[in-house]
C-alpha cells in the first residue's frame, strides 16, 4: 500500500468529513442525512460493480490448509471471515464513519447515527459477500452496469425517481434504530448462503482452481508494417489486452474523459483557467500517466529474458513512446465535445495534449527507469497498489504541475492566447526532439539496467 | 568463443564467484555442475549480462559482454520461467522470439516442426496461455524458443529439472545433436550427474564459486563426479 494508500485512506476521510457540510451547502433545505439517503442506492449498485473489478476471490490462500487436520467448516468460515475484514470493506468505514461523527457534533441522536453506522457496515458486508457469490460472473457485472446507467436515465427524464423511491427506505436506517436488523440480518443470511456454497466447494479442483481462460492466437499481422517497432507494439497490446490490471487501466482512463464535466458544468470554476489547464493534461493524458509511469515495471516478469534477448533498448521505448501517443490523440479526440463549454476548453485541451506528446511522453519514460518494484500483472486488478511507490507520486509533480504553472504564468502576465501557444510550440518542440531525448532515456535505462533486473525479481515487496 | 578472466561476483564481503581463467571453445558442449549455491547460475547471469561482475569480465567472441551488447545476436538462453512472456500462447511467444532473433514465421514453424516429438502434443495448438501451462511444459517451450534463429551460443540453466523421464531423454539427444553441428556452444548447467555426463564433452566442477575441477568426459567421469560429490 504505503504512501499511496494512505494518501488516499486520509481523502476518503476528509470527504466523509467534509460530506456534511458540501450537502448542507449544495441542498440547504433538507437535511445531509436525507441527501445522502436518495444516494445511497448508487453507492451501493457502484460498490458492487467496482469491486467486481477489484476483488480479489479469497478461495486461493487455503490451499495450504487442505491436507491439515482442520475441518472443512472451519475453512469455510476462514475465508468468510478473511474477506469480510478485507481492506475493500473497511474502505466504505474510513468515508461514513467521519461523517457520523460530524452528525453526532451537529446534535443528531447518538443512538441512531450509531446503529446507523452499524447498518451501514452490514450492508457494506452485504456486498462483500454478494460479490463472492456472484464470483467474476460477466452477466451479473453488465446487469449491474446497466441498472446504474438504467437508473440515471429514468431519473434525469423524469420517468421514474428512483432517489425518491429508495431514500425512505435508507433513510429509515437512521431515522428508526430498529431497523438496523433488516441489513444485518440479510448480511447473516447472505453469509450462511455462501458458507453452504463454499463447504460442498473445497477441493483443489472444484473452486480453488484457478479459472484458465481459453487463448486465442492472434498475429496481428497489421503491426508488421511498423517494422522493427511492430513485434514490441504486438506484444503491448497483448499484454494490455490479456492482463486485468492493464484492461482496466485502458477503461478507467476512456471513463475519466468524463472527470471534466464535474468541473465544467459549475460555476465555481468559470473563471479559474489553471484548473482547466489541470482537466486538460489530466485528460488527455490520464493513461499517458497510468499506463507510462509503469513502464518498463509492466514487463517486470520476464524482464531479464528482455535484456539478455536481442532487442534494441531504443526500439523497445520507442513502441511505448507511440502506444501512449496514439492514446493522447485518442484522449483529445474524445474530449473534442468540451467545445460544447467555448471554444477555450477546446484549445486548452488541444495545447495540453501537444504537451502530453512533446514534453510529457519523454519525462514519464525517464522516470520509468527509476521503477524497480515488479508488477504480476496477473494479480487483481485495480486498487491493487503493487508497484507503486512514493516516487509515482513525484512522477506526477512535473508531468501535471509543470504544464499548469507554465500555462497560469503567461496567461496572467500575456494573455490567453499566449499561454495556449507557449504550450502548443512547447510540445511542437518535444516532438521535434524526440530522437534526441529517447536517446537520453534509452542511455538511463542502459544505467539502470541491473538495478531494475534485480529489483524485478523481488516478488511481493 | 567464451573467455572468461579473473572474474569475481561479491555481495557485501561475501564472495560468490571467483573463476581466475576459463575458456571455452567454439563448438564445446560444456556442463556446469555444482551444489546449490556454488555459483552456477550466477556465472551464467554474468554471461548474459544480467548482473556485473565486481572485477575481471568476460568476453564472448571477443566482444566484452559488459560493455558491449554485440554479443546479443548470437546468444540465446533459457534461465527460469522469468524467461517466458506468461499471457503469450506459445506459437506467439516463438514468433515474438523469432522476430527478435531475425527468423520469420516460416523459419519459425520449420524449426518448431523439428521438435514435434519433444513437446509431445502438449505446447502447439493447445489453446492456453504459458502462465498456464504446467511448469515442466514451461520449461520445454522456454528451451525450445532458445533454439530459434541459429544462435551460436546457448545458455540452459537446469534444463533437465522438472522434465518427465521421456522429455529427458530426448532433450539429451537434441542437445548432443545440437553440439555435433554447426559449431554451437551449448552450456549446461545441472544437478543430475548422469545427464551432465552422457550430453557434455568438458565437466567443470564449481564449489563455493570457484573451479574445483575441469574434466573432459570419458567412461571415468562419471564416477569421478559421484565420489567428489559424496565425499
Amino acid at each position: 500500500m504505503g504512501f499511496f494508500g494512505v494518501y488516499m485512506l486520509i481523502s476518503l476521510a476528509a470527504a466523509g468529513g467534509g460530506m456534511y457540510f458540501i450537502l448542507k451547502k449544495i441542498f440547504p433545505d433538507q437535511s445531509p442525512m436525507w441527501t445522502i439517503s436518495q444516494y445511497f442506492i448508487y453507492w451501493v449498485l457502484i460498490e458492487l460493480f467496482l469491486r467486481y473489478f477489484m476483488q480479489k476471490l479469497p478461495v486461493m490462500d487455503i490451499k495450504p490448509f487442505l491436507t491439515t487436520p482442520v475441518k472443512k467448516s472451519a475453512i469455510a468460515h476462514y475465508i468468510l471471515g478473511r474477506s469480510g475484514v478485507s481492506i475493500y470493506n473497511l474502505l466504505s468505514l474510513f468515508f461514513f464513519v467521519p461523517f457520523a461523527i460530524v452528525l453526532l457534533f451537529q446534535g443528531y441522536p447518538v443512538l441512531n447515527v450509531i446503529l446507523w453506522v452499524l447498518a451501514i457496515f452490514a450492508i457494506v458486508l452485504c456486498v462483500n459477500y454478494i460479490n463472492l457469490l456472484i464470483n467474476k460472473n460477466d452477466k451479473a457485472l453488465i446487469a449491474i452496469g446497466s441498472s446504474i446507467v438504467l437508473g440515471y436515465a429514468l431519473n434525469y427524464f423524469g420517468v421514474f425517481d428512483i432517489k425518491a423511491f429508495f431514500a425512505p427506505i435508507f433513510h429509515a436506517l437512521y431515522a428508526y434504530p430498529i431497523a438496523v436488523l433488516v441489513p444485518v440480518g440479510l448480511a447473516v443470511f447472505i453469509y450462511y448462503v455462501n458458507y453452504k456454497y463454499l463447504y460442498t466447494k473445497i477441493y483443489l479442483d472444484a473452486t480453488l482452481k484457478a479459472k484458465s481462460v481459453e487463448a486465442n492466437t492472434s498475429d496481428m499481422a497489421w503491426a508488421k508494417k511498423f517494422g522493427e517497432m511492430g513485434p514490441f507494439l504486438q506484444l503491448d497490446l497483448k499484454m494490455i489486452w490479456r492482463n486485468k490490471r492493464t484492461k482496466s487501466q485502458v477503461f478507467i482512463s476512456l471513463l475519466f474523459v468524463f472527470y471534466g464535466l464535474i468541473f465544467y458544468t459549475q460555476d465555481i470554476y468559470a473563471d479559474m483557467v489553471p484548473m482547466k489547464v489541470f482537466l486538460g493534461v489530466f485528460m488527455t493524458g490520464i493513461f499517458l500517466s497510468n499506463f507510462g509511469q509503469f513502464i518498463p515495471a509492466w514487463d517486470s516478469s520476464y524482464y531479464s529474458m528482455m535484456m539478455s534477448q536481442n532487442i534494441p533498448l531504443r526500439k523497445y521505448l520507442e513502441s511505448k513512446a507511440s502506444l501512449i501517443s496514439v492514446s493522447v490523440v485518442v484522449m483529445f479526440l474524445l474530449t473534442i465535445p468540451y467545445i460544447y463549454f467555448g471554444w477555450e476548453a477546446l484549445a486548452i485541451n488541444f495545447a495540453c495534449a501537444m504537451y502530453n506528446l512533446g514534453i510529457n511522453i519523454p519525462v514519464i519514460l525517464f522516470f520509468g527507469s527509476f521503477n524497480k518494484k515488479r508488477i504480476e500483472l496477473d494479480q487483481s486488478p485495480f486498487g491493487n497498489m503493487q508497484g507503486t511507490s512514493a516516487t509515482q507520486f513525484l512522477i506526477m509533480l512535473p508531468v501535471l504541475v509543470a504544464p499548469i504553472v507554465l500555462f497560469s504564468i503567461f496567461y496572467y502576465a500575456i494573455s490567453f492566447e499566449a499561454a495556449v501557444i507557449i504550450l502548443t510550440v512547447l510540445g511542437v518542440v518535444g516532438f521535434a526532439m524526440k530522437n534526441y531525448l529517447l536517446n537520453l532515456v534509452t542511455e538511463q535505462y542502459r544505467k539502470k539496467k541491473y538495478g531494475m533486473i534485480a529489483g524485478f525479481k523481488e516478488k511481493a515487496s | 568463443m567464451i573467455l572468461t578472466e579473473k572474474l569475481t561476483k561479491t555481495y557485501g564481503n561475501q564472495t560468490v564467484l571467483n573463476i581466475e581463467h576459463l575458456e571455452i571453445p567454439k563448438g564445446e558442449s560444456f556442463g556446469l555442475v555444482g551444489n546449490n549455491g556454488a555459483g552456477k547460475t550466477t556465472f551464467f547471469s554474468l554471461l548474459l549480462d544480467l548482473i556485473q561482475p565486481s572485477s575481471g569480465h568476460i568476453t564472448s567472441n571477443e566482444v566484452q559482454v559488459n560493455t558491449s551488447e554485440a554479443w546479443k545476436p548470437f546468444t540465446s538462453s533459457f534461465i527460469d520461467e522469468s524467461f517466458l512472456i506468461g499471457y503469450l500462447t506459445p506459437e506467439e511467444y516463438f514468433y515474438f522470439i523469432g522476430d527478435l532473433r531475425g527468423a520469420n514465421k516460416a523459419d519459425v514453424d520449420a524449426l518448431l516442426s523439428e521438435y514435434e516429438d519433444f513437446f509431445h502434443g502438449e505446447i502447439l495448438g493447445q489453446k492456453k496461455y504459458l502462465r498456464d501451462l504446467s511448469k515442466g511444459n514451461q520449461k520445454k517451450a522456454g528451451i525450445v524458443a532458445s533454439f530459434i534463429g541459429n544462435p551460436e551460443v546457448i545458455v540452459l540453466d537446469e534444463p533437465f529439472a522438472n522434465l518427465d523421464p521421456t522429455t529427458q531423454i530426448r532433450l539429451k539427444s537434441i542437445i548432443k545433436d545440437l553440439a555435433a553441428k554447426d559449431n554451437v556452444t551449448v552450456l549446461v548447467s545441472s544437478h543430475d550427474l548422469i545427464h551432465v555426463t552422457e550430453v557434455c564433452e568438458r565437466i567443470v566442477v564449481l564449489n563455493k564459486g570457484e573451479v574445483v575441477k575441469d574434466i573432459q568426459t570419458s567412461t571415468e567421469t562419471l564416477k569421478e563426479l559421484e565420489s567428489f560429490f559424496a565425499g
